[in-house]
């Protein structure tokens, strides 16, 4: 009983660590410029697509991580300097639409490029489970779970404790007066791309050994992130940390202890039900400002 | 020190400012005073570089910074108080200050955080607090210290006596006299033309986006037009 409710609990806690990493990156975006990039679940695939390739290829492991969260940046801040900074005077929802194309091109040259057989990396330390009361412990999943934490703790000291992260911060809250502060402001929407795409490159690439990945894996990663950043409050980080855990526990649990069948309906049941009583999401400010 | 010949610009198909000369010499403080909606806003945001300029030049240090990214001209030594405060909410109050001073890498910054902090004692008691909690006129005094930070040249102010009580007021406008006695060239934009004027080297009266009156801070204050239309005398 109690190794089974465990067994869901691991598994919750390992893909909604990936949620949250995802969500963190729609968090990150939003604050820059209020869009939401659903472009994002696109960074997952090809950090995961990039680095099995590389290492089906023969590259050793640590040589493909680095080089597949190169691209993914590299595409991360080619998609804001190519097809978002041309736009930057259009409206916010404009600019949603040409995340989604591009979301859109990048899964058709992910499927071009690297054909549309799933692929896997293999386990980074083995695949001999750990056994814990009972539950069977994935070693992949202590990776999964350590290097989000690691990434989250990096990214909490980044906004709390550099300049550079302040005027990030000070750029979401008043456009106007980092302008004035002479914070370049462009330069820190391009850089909140770079930083999005790291952020979902790592995701997608810890978690292939898992779940497999494919052209099209960053469809659902994609919405269960942009989920778990809504759930938590958009804009949150912490909120997206938590709404993440949340959506991937739920996920598991649904899926153990009622079917399978409906493993991603559950997860937008919930976001339904919570925003319905709560639409600034659980950690969400209200949305009145003093002018 | 600061030119500025044949300003225009629109938002959208409406032109806010219809070919303005102003200049502000080095150490001068320059008033300029009109009702809501002659572009005194619009103006200094052209000069800071965050409104879009159709027309005409600006010069800063004979050098032309028409075009120049708004960053850069924080770092020519540009700095503005914007209308309404503008301070960063949710970040302390120590943070909006070092903010103030993100273009400069020097060691120095925080020699002058302490000095702001001699200036405005109330902004050392909140230090820790998120600016967003602090009253309209310890909001103000923040505004100013935090662009006083980046070490202006030009110290461009909109409005910073709007919306605060009397007291809070007079002091506002002994703590520009003070900064104008330390040497920093002031460029003052105000709805109470006269305790601007009052204070001004010199001034200029803008109506519908041109310069209608440009004299001495004095002269202006006598004058027949300027008492009937901003002083309600």
């Amino acid at each position: 009983m109690f190794a089974e409710f465990l067994q869901y609990m691991l598994s919750g806690i390992t893909v909604g660590s990936i949620y949250a990493l995802a969500g963190l990156g729609f968090a990150i975006i939003y604050n820059a410029s209020h869009v939401i990039n659903f472009a994002q679940g696109e960074f997952i695939m090809i950090g995961g697509m990039a680095s099995s390739v590389l290492v089906a290829a023969g590259l050793p492991l640590w040589a493909a991580v680095i080089l597949a969260v190169l691209l993914t940046m590299l595409v991360g801040l080619a998609l804001e300097i190519f097809a978002i900074a041309p736009a930057r005077d259009a409206d916010v929802v404009t600019i949603i639409i040409i995340t989604i194309g591009a979301s859109i091109f990048l899964r058709g040259v992910a499927q071009l490029v690297w054909g549309k057989s799933p692929r896997s990396l293999p386990a980074f330390s083995g695949e001999e489970p750990i056994n814990l009361f009972g539950a069977a412990l994935a070693r992949q999943s202590l990776w999964v779970i350590g290097v989000s934490l690691l990434l989250i703790l990096l990214l909490g000291w980044f906004f709390n404790r550099t300049l550079f992260g302040k005027a990030m911060l000070a750029t979401s809250y008043n456009r106007l007066a980092a302008q004035l502060m002479g914070i370049g402001v462009n330069k820190v929407l391009t850089l909140s791309f770079g930083m999005s795409a790291v952020l979902g490159a790592v995701g997608g690439i810890i978690v292939t050994p898992i779940t497999f990945t494919s052209y099209e894996a960053g469809i659902m990663l994609g919405l269960k992130g942009f989920s778990a950043a809504v759930l938590g409050g958009l804009g949150n980080g912490a909120g997206a940390v938590a709404g993440g855990l949340l959506v991937g526990i739920a996920e598991a649990l649904g899926a153990g202890y009622i079917s399978s069948a409906y493993k991603d309906a559950f997860a937008f049941v919930i976001i339904l039900f919570v925003l319905f009583f709560m639409p600034n999401g659980l950690f969400g400010k209200r949305s009145t400002e003093r002018v | 020190m600061l030119e500025i010949s044949a300003l225009t610009s629109h938002y959208g198909r409406i032109q806010a400012l219809k070919g303005i000369e102003v200049t502000v010499a080095e150490g001068e403080l320059v008033a300029l005073v009109g009702a809501n909606g002659a572009g005194k806003t619009t103006l200094l945001r052209c000069i800071s570089g965050v409104q879009p300029v159709s027309g005409g030049r600006i010069r800063f240090d004979g050098k032309d910074i028409t075009r120049m990214a708004p960053e850069l001209r924080v770092g020519l030594g540009i700095a503005q108080v914007p209308e309404g405060r503008q301070v960063f909410g949710p970040l302390s109050v120590e943070d909006n200050l070092r903010l103030g001073a993100y273009r400069r890498h020097s060691k120095d910054v925080d020699a002058d955080l302490q000095r702001m902090f001699k200036m405005f004692p109330v902004l050392d008691t909140m230090r820790h607090h998120p600016a967003g909690t602090m009253s309209g006129g310890q909001q103000q005094m923040l505004a100013m210290a935090r662009a006083l930070m980046s070490r202006p040249r030009l110290l461009l102010l909109d409005e910073p006596s709007m919306g605060l009580a009397p007291l809070l007021v007079a002091e506002i406008f002994r703590i520009v006299e003070a900064l104008k006695k330390e040497g920093t060239t002031i460029f003052l934009v105000e709805q109470n033309a006269y305790a601007a004027l009052g204070i001004a080297d010199r001034g200029y009266v803008l109506e519908t986006g041109q310069v209608v009156l440009a004299d001495s801070g004095q002269r202006l204050l006598s004058d027949e037009k300027v008492k009937e239309a901003y002083l309600g005398l």
